[in-house]
């Protein structure tokens, strides 16, 4: 062994490592797998890594883009130069479609929101293509049922997620052996924060859609945070509708996603920015996981990612 | 900037949430609507002061019985490291749980109430810490403010649990004096506490090393995935793709595939999508090989001395995690890595007092969070290296066929 290196990795390279094994696993594991795309930083950052842990051969799963017909114009752009540059199959299904189909009520409301029923579309889009394992960017940092649940977690028929029976999970060893009729959800990026997955962007050179940046754009001030003006959301007398420089944490639907006034315009800017801010990405740009302590405990019993 | 994981381990009065929160709280890493959820939250309680063990306190069902039913993970960062907690119940029911949450573990933190002292459940982490071979240990003893910060009482401590270490033949176990309700030697040194001169709690995880802990001489990589492009360009390309348990390994080194004994030398070594010259663990690579042998899912490849042994016959001390018993005769999956083999429990040889780390005589069937001595026959070759020896070989689950449930973790001896 030469002294002059040390054969430790940085944190960056161990998360690295650390999913591309879970993706491989992933593909050892399953028949007909799939990775949930969003659009988002997160599911782009899956595909990166997905890249590293498969080329020079095809990925053994299409990228599924659940869309709630509220997505932000240039994440679907994004969306489907990302798959025509990497040559990899995607695969849309529309929550309209779904709505109509089953007659599903729409909630009403001033930002009303898809969020709950993009599980149906999910869960119809899962049966359609027999998949038995669905890839996620979720991470255990963002909120508090997330940070229980496993690796490899097994749903029930329903999609249902039951914190009380998981499977314990040793070492690095998954377990993704199911019943038909059950699927395993599996989340390659559990371990890493908000920042890791910044300071990856950063490391690796990743494009992302340009909402992240600093843009300008007509929003509404509601309970302090900044709602973008889209044909989703009800514009009630009294709103005021200001021009404002933003950008965005997350990226979720218009209804559902808020902005923050930034002058962020690259990735150094925003890691900054991150490193300063002392309120949390959900917290801070996501309406929906303000409606009770358990939002997303509740959403994950039932099927939501 | 590397990384480090560690489990604190405690009863349920130990201050174990609290101790967290105050780690993520006095080190920055609670932000401004986290806290204030905690204060809404704690706003119930009649003291009104900030309650930090809300904080790990995850999900409602848990809340409303004011208990921990599972493993939580909590990341907090310094310029210096990442780390990854993992929060384990300390019930006596919930074994299974701080096994889990052990064996990814560089470190464990074992509380210990000042007031109370050693006592057995001290003794049932410390023994789970050794029988998974975490390598360092930090005794926190905890709630030095209701005992006056006395020296007396802190000593004495130690000098019982040195005597725990030394039975249990832990590596690497320090100890330091704490209050993490009020923040006593966590993040900074405490002035309530000037007979203790070592470093604060942070410091301590800051500045363990880790590096050593990994082995880089014996190599093993168990295959996950072969990638094959199959495109005109890349006719003949075969990629055994792994993450490298251990060892390090070179461009040129001879390789053998386990259980068939082929070899092959390695012509190109890929990590992170880049060709390098080297790799070691735990990197995630695809190697490519001079010789077109077959190699799927399931084998492992080694190099270097000391090759794992191949066996059908084993034995094992398993961690019994299901409420189904184990008992002999029955048939599980045994998983090792990326290899899967079936396997039949021929006999249980004892069982594992875990809170005095005595040999009982073999029970009929062991039961969920029983620690157990088993021999075992798996249908096919399975190559392994003694969990004592090398963790990274010998650490493999069993799995419940019928009902695919994750049953017991073996450490394969």
């Amino acid at each position: 062994m030469s002294s002059q290196h040390t054969y430790q990795l940085n944190y960056l390279d161990q998360l690295e490592s650390e999913a591309i094994h879970i993706l491989r696993e992933v593909a050892g594991q399953f028949e007909r797998p799939a990775l949930l795309f969003s659009g988002g930083k997160d599911s782009i950052t899956l595909v990166h890594l997905a890249l590293k842990a498969f080329r020079p051969g095809k990925f053994p799963f299409p990228l599924v883009h659940i869309d709630t017909g509220h997505n932000f114009p240039e994440a679907l752009t994004f969306r489907d130069e990302l798959a025509a540059r990497i040559g990899e199959r995607l695969i849309v299904r529309e929550v309209q479609d779904t709505i109509r189909q089953r007659q599903l009520t729409e909630p009403g409301g001033k930002f009303a929101s898809r969020n709950a029923l993009q599980t149906y579309t999910l869960l119809d889009t899962i049966e359609e293509f027999g998949f038995d394992a669905c890839i996620g960017g979720a991470r255990r940092d963002e909120e508090k049922a997330r940070a229980k649940e496993r690796i490899f977690s097994v749903r029930d028929e329903f999609g249902g997620w039951d914190p009380k029976r998981q499977r314990p999970e040793l070492w690095n060893t998954y377990n993704g052996r199911i019943h038909k009729g059950e699927n395993v959800r599996v989340f390659p990026i559990s371990n890493w924060t908000e920042l890791d997955v910044w300071n990856y962007i950063r490391r690796e050179k990743i494009d992302l859609p340009s909402i992240y940046f600093a843009h300008e754009r007509e929003v509404l001030s509601y309970e302090g945070q900044w709602i973008a003006v889209s044909p989703f959301i009800r514009l009630d007398d009294g709103d005021r509708v200001e021009r404002r420089q933003v950008r965005y944490r997350t990226v979720g639907d218009m209804t559902c996603t808020a902005a923050v006034e930034s002058s962020a315009s690259g990735i150094d800017d925003i890691i900054l920015e991150i490193t300063a801010t002392r309120t949390s990405e959900r917290g801070e740009t996501r309406i929906d996981d303000k409606v009770s302590e358990a939002a997303m405990e509740d959403r994950k019993k039932n099927g939501y990612f | 900037m590397d990384l480090l994981r560690f489990i604190t381990a405690g009863s349920v009065d130990d201050g174990k949430s609290t101790l967290i929160g105050r780690l993520l709280y006095d080190s920055k890493n609670i932000l401004v609507d986290q806290l204030e959820a905690l204060e809404r939250q704690s706003r119930n309680k009649e003291d009104g002061e900030i309650d930090l063990a809300l904080l790990t306190d995850g999900l409602r069902a848990e809340r409303e019985q004011g208990i921990t039913i599972d493993v939580a993970y909590k990341y907090f960062s310094t310029p210096k490291r990442k780390f990854i907690i993992a929060d384990a119940p300390g019930h006596i029911q919930y074994t299974r749980n701080m096994v889990t949450g052990a064996s990814n573990a560089n470190l464990i933190i074992i509380l210990v109430d000042a007031r109370q002292g050693v006592v057995e459940q001290t003794r049932r982490h410390s023994i789970i810490a050794g029988l998974l071979n975490i390598p360092h240990v930090i005794v926190a003893i905890n709630k030095m403010d209701l005992v006056d910060y006395s020296q007396d009482v802190y000593n004495n401590i130690v000098i019982d649990y040195a005597e725990v270490a030394r039975t249990l033949q832990l590596k690497d176990v320090v100890f330091l004096p704490i209050s993490a309700l009020k923040g006593d030697n966590i993040v900074s040194r405490s002035v309530a506490i000037p007979w203790y001169e070592g470093p604060a709690l942070l410091e301590l995880l800051e500045k363990v090393e880790v590096e050593k802990d990994v082995d880089l001489i014996r190599g093993r990589l168990p295959v996950q995935y072969v990638i094959r492009p199959q495109t005109e360009a890349l006719h003949d390309y075969r990629g055994y793709a792994g993450k490298i348990a251990s060892g390090t390994w070179r461009k040129g080194d001879i390789v053998t595939t386990l259980p068939a004994g082929l070899t092959s030398r390695i012509t190109s070594i890929e990590a992170g999508g880049k060709e390098v010259a080297e790799a070691f663990a735990p990197q995630s690579v695809i190697l490519q090989l001079e010789d077109d042998i077959d190699i799927s899912r399931g084998d492992l490849l080694v190099n270097g001395e000391r090759p794992p042994q191949v066996a059908q016959d084993l034995e094992a001390l398993v961690c019994w995690m299901d409420s189904k018993p184990l008992q002999p005769g029955n048939k599980y999956l045994l998983q090792l890595g990326s290899r899967v083999v079936r396997s039949a429990v021929r006999e249980i040889e004892y069982r594992l007092d875990v809170n005095t780390l005595e040999k009982q005589p073999a029970p009929a069937q062991a039961g969920l969070n029983d620690i157990v001595r088993i021999r075992l026959k798996t249908a096919s070759p399975l190559p392994f290296d003694a969990y004592t020896d090398l963790p990274a070989g010998g650490g493999a689950i069993l799995i419940d066929e019928t009902s695919n449930v994750t049953v017991g973790a073996c450490l394969l001896q």
